[in-house]
């Protein structure tokens, strides 16, 4: 079709356009290539700072070790609080290929309703990501531990897991100086450094658990760990080692703490014992109290309805808390007040006709016994808990001096060191009454807080502490539960301390003393029926605190009352007396008279702790009940 | 006699030189320059395929394969070619007409062929071969630069594939079958006003293309221009790419230190991604080596086209070796985030055997229009 000459023009001409596009093509191709270089460089030159510290924040990821928490033990290196490993049992998806086969094998082996096939299946897919164990049972029976393990071959991707659970021995006979520890919650985390409680699930929540909480802890460590894309740790780059919590060593005899509560049998009531000399507190009881086991691992929510609205109320700490007013064991303290401020000496007497009237007033303000004491000195009212005499000298000293006296030994305030959540009591004061209820205090009211009754709250910790400062002859020791905090001991003094209470005459310790010796041995004492026998020199004193308050010419009569209207029991004591070892108080709510309810309680602890080890506490028991039963024909009152 | 002697021994030993590659039809330099982009590929493989040998062995396999097709193909003369170009076009329309009917699904998209029991394989991959083999046949014949009537020709032999790919959707392929045939018409001597012209058209097109896009591939245009938006969908792959990149820095974190890609962070690490894994462990000097690499074969490949004896070969050689050329921009750019993701891997480093071997099948073309032009057959 075309001639030669034209197929080689064209072929030159083709040859050159050719050319020169590919010419062009290839300086594009070279600027093309040498931009994605240029990029390059921006990437790895000038921003590399910024994606060397992203790919850093990609593989390396941050978990944190958590420390062990301390132990808890009692003055003798018994322990109270321990760390139990529990174990679960756990499923990794993608080590057990066909998971709901390995399930069936499980509930087979272990023998589980087959109910449960469900729940274990839908447990097994909790896990996000495949390879991380997802929780199936946990705290497994040694059975169920040894069942698995001998088909561990059937059960591929299941494994058995070790985790340190809380666990109180004793439970309800320490639960209140305890406490317990419980999940971290909302509330807790306001309180806590996050960071150090990354990988803690439990945090103390009341009692000694959360005094020292910090202590217990310990802080935690951290690992860093390279993972891949899917979260998977793969090696291990750097740690900190956590430092575990400390142990702590309470001042708690744990014996003793057990005989306390088997002698309140159930009943509700609190008995707390103090060495005088050092402040430490040998038993704190709350009675009922509580199985705090049941809160580590979360209660359930019937189980803890049931706590919460028992009528007994055992989740309340009444040793620390409970607030009664102190009756009759005031008695002392008030004649210590009366001597110190001049108003009465040792040898004064006042005359009881079973009552005592304020000047133009026509009440009555009624002795517990109705045909009264006739006269009586200082020894012979505390001795026979005169009510008239101590109406006096309340009378005479007046609210004022009398509010500002019995702070000293406590009343009022917490002076507790380390005891968590204890109430500082109430007591009344002019001041107070303006405030709290906006009125003017009347005469016939000093009267009610003379004898420990009226507006006057104190808790059986502040009780015990007042005879403990009493024993002491007016030195003061801060109560604490503390003896021991890992390497470091825990002894007076302590700061904060109250004022010492001085008397003018060091000898009114002694008077004081030997009326309180009587109570127990004299002739008249009210706490007869506890102190024979004796076989050292035990102060104490009885008090019976009005819950029911009578009429004018009412007469009281127990059997008519409802239970919860009897009167409380209060017992306080010390001994021996010429070198004071324990100081305790007493109280049973609603048990009735101070001196046959409480006193051999108080009287069987105070043996358990100073004599040698011939009682049981089984004996102690059978003791008590004999020494109850005199009580009651001795008919003893306040 | 002895000059008798003589001049047989200087024919036979021209003869025998150019034995040694004009007969066996190769080029040394592009040899060369493949073979050792090729062994960079596997080593940087080995450390993206997390230290198992399996992908390393398979890819070497394949390409094994694939460089004996390229030395098989590079024995044919353009001429042979030539005349084959329709059938092999024709032949692999209708595969993709097949596709489009009987094919097999997988991730979304309709692409592979499968004669039961012998193979599995996607037509579309033939056709990059295939259209500038075309394109390149009917403009060679032609009086050059082409006429108003040969481009609407050409583009109309463009139309039916393309679409047909990008129905399946392989946006991908139908983005490079398409350029390679337009490469021809541009090395045909296109007029630059046409070129101008279209220029202006694609971009008014542009909206007109966005709405009819299917859904994920908005996603990607979108994830293109802003991909801190979805950091953990569909922008994790650019930002994990360009922090691995960037991470390396001059020297890089050393072979199989990457941790971007040895932790996994990196996706689709051996295929599309595997120039993020060399950014990391080798840094800059072994991106730049690698760019040189690819700068030093598409001139040497744009040389040979240059030197091919005809038209047609000069078309067809210039062509596969721009549409290379596409191929690797495409694939860094996408990586170093300049690009929108588009699924193009890197030639020739890439884990995957149908694009070696299409590759490699191109470049044995390239081969032989430019070993055939001294002694075309006649």
């Amino acid at each position: 079709m075309r001639s030669g000459r034209d197929t080689l023009k064209d072929s030159e001409q083709q040859s050159r356009i050719f050319n020169r596009r590919s010419v062009l093509a290839a300086i594009l191709v070279f600027v093309m290539l040498a931009g994605l270089g240029g990029r390059m460089v921006w990437l790895q030159i000038f921003q590399h700072e910024t994606f060397i510290t992203r790919s850093d924040r990609n593989r390396m990821r941050v978990e944190p070790l958590p420390p062990n928490r301390g132990l808890i033990f009692d003055r003798h290196h018994r322990v109270l609080a321990e760390n139990r490993p529990t174990y679960n049992l756990t499923i990794v998806r993608e080590q057990a290929g066909n998971v709901s086969r390995t399930i069936d094998r499980l509930v087979e082996i272990l023998d589980l309703p087959p109910e449960q096939r469900e729940l274990l299946l839908q447990r097994s897919r909790e896990r996000l990501r495949s390879f991380e164990p997802a929780l199936l049972l946990s705290d497994l029976t040694e059975k169920q531990i040894a069942d698995i393990s001998i088909n561990r071959y059937r059960l591929p991707g299941v494994a058995v897991e070790a985790q340190l659970i809380r666990y109180y021995p004793q439970g309800e006979v320490m639960s209140h100086v305890l406490g317990y520890v419980g999940r971290i919650s909302q509330q807790d985390q306001q309180r806590i450094d996050n960071s150090n409680y990354a990988g803690t699930h439990f945090i103390g929540k009341t009692g000694i658990e959360r005094f020292y909480e910090e202590e217990l802890h310990g802080r935690a460590g951290v690992r860093r760990v390279e993972t891949n894309a899917r979260g998977r740790a793969l090696r291990e780059i750097d740690r900190t080692p956590p430092q575990p919590g400390k142990d702590i060593t309470l001042t708690i005899d744990a014996d003793l703490q057990q005989l306390g509560y088997e002698l309140l049998d159930g009943r509700r009531g609190a008995i707390v014992a103090i060495e005088p000399k050092t402040g430490a507190i040998l038993a704190m009881v709350s009675s009922p109290g509580f199985d705090n086991n049941q809160f580590v691992t979360g209660i359930d929510t019937a189980s803890y309805n049931a706590l919460r609205n028992d009528v007994d109320m055992p989740l309340y700490d009444r040793a620390a808390r409970g607030s009664y007013p102190p009756a009759s064991t005031v008695k002392p303290y008030m004649a210590s007040a009366g001597l110190e401020y001049g108003l009465i000496t040792p040898s004064d007497t006042v005359y009881d006709p079973g009552y005592y009237q304020l000047p133009n007033d026509s009440r009555r303000y009624r002795n517990w016994l109705r045909w009264g004491h006739g006269r009586v000195d200082m020894h012979r009212a505390i001795e026979v808990s005169n009510d008239t005499y101590f109406f006096d000298l309340a009378h005479r000293m007046g609210i004022d001096r009398l509010s500002a006296f019995m702070q000293k030994y406590g009343f009022g305030h917490d002076y507790s060191l380390d005891v968590w959540g204890a109430s500082a009591g109430l007591m009344p004061s002019r001041e107070w009454k303006r405030e709290r209820h906006g009125q003017i205090w009347f005469p016939g009211e000093t009267l009610s807080v003379g004898i420990g009754q009226g507006y006057w709250l104190a808790t059986p910790l502040q009780m015990a502490t007042a005879v403990a400062v009493l024993a002491n002859r007016g030195k003061w020791v801060r109560p604490h539960l503390a003896m021991q905090i890992g390497d470091e001991s825990i002894a007076p003094p302590f700061e904060n301390t109250p004022e010492d209470i001085q008397l003018d005459n060091d000898h009114w310790w002694d008077l004081i003393f030997q009326a309180l010796e009587d109570v127990m041995t004299g002739s008249e004492g009210t706490g007869r029926a506890s102190g024979r026998n004796l076989q050292y020199r035990m102060a104490g004193k009885s008090g019976t605190a009005q819950v029911f308050t009578l009429g004018q010419e009412e007469k009281y009569n127990a059997a008519e009352l409802e239970e919860r209207l009897h009167d409380h029991a209060l017992f306080t004591a010390f001994a021996p007396v010429d070198d004071p070892q324990i100081a305790i108080a007493v109280v049973v709510e609603n048990g009735g008279g101070g001196s046959r309810v409480a006193g051999p309680l108080a009287r069987q602890m105070l043996d358990a702790w100073l004599l040698p080890e011939e009682h049981s506490s089984d004996e102690a028991l059978e003791q008590m009940r004999h020494n109850e039963n005199v009580a009651e024909r001795i008919g003893g009152g306040d | 006699m002895v000059e008798q002697w003589q001049r047989l021994y200087r024919r036979s030993r021209r003869h025998y030189q150019s034995l040694s590659w004009q007969t066996l039809h190769l080029d040394p330099w592009m040899l060369l320059a493949l073979l050792t982009l090729v062994g960079g590929g596997l080593v940087v493989l080995y450390s993206a395929g997390g230290e198992s040998g399996y992908l390393v062995e398979s890819q070497a396999l394949r390409f094994v394969a694939a460089f004996l097709v390229m030395m098989t193909i590079a024995q044919f003369s353009p001429r042979t070619l030539m005349r084959f170009a329709w059938l092999f076009y024709s032949l692999v329309t209708l595969m993709l007409l097949a596709v489009e009917l009987i094919g097999t699904h997988a991730m979304g998209a309709q692409r592979w062929l499968t004669i039961p029991g012998v193979i599995t394989f996607q037509p579309s991959e033939l056709m990059k071969l295939a259209m500038p083999l075309t394109i390149a046949a009917f403009l060679a014949r032609r009086t050059l630069p082409p006429g108003w009537l040969d481009i609407v020709v050409c583009f109309a032999l463009m139309a039916l594939p393309v679409a047909l790919i990008a129905a399946q959707p392989d946006l991908g392929t139908a983005m490079l079958v398409s350029v390679s045939g337009v490469f021809v018409v541009l090395l045909a001597g296109l007029s630059w006003r046409f070129i101008a012209l279209c220029g202006a058209l694609g971009m008014a097109a542009m909206p007109l293309l966005w709405f009819n896009m299917h859904d994920y591939q908005r996603q990607r245009v979108m994830t293109f221009l802003n991909p801190e938006s979805d950091p953990l969908g569909s922008g994790w792959n650019i930002i994990q790419s360009k922090t691995a990149i960037g991470s390396g820095g001059l020297y890089g974190k050393g072979w199989m230190q990457g941790t971007q890609s040895q932790l996994e962070f990196l996706p689709e690490r051996h295929t599309d991604f595997i120039v993020a894994v060399l950014g990391e462990e080798f840094g800059l000097v072994g991106m730049l080596v690698l760019l040189l690499c690819y700068l030093v074969i598409i001139w040497r490949g744009l040389y040979m086209a240059g030197q091919a004896h005809d038209t047609f070969g000069k078309l067809l050689g210039g062509s596969l070796i721009l549409t290379f050329f596409v191929y690797v921009f495409v694939n860094i750019g996408m990586v170093s985030g300049v690009l929108p993701v588009v699924g193009v891997p890197l030639p020739l480093v890439s884990y995957g055997g149908t694009a070696s071997v299409t590759l490699l099948a191109g470049f044995g073309m390239l081969m032989a229009v430019y070993t055939h032009h001294k002694s075309s057959p006649r």
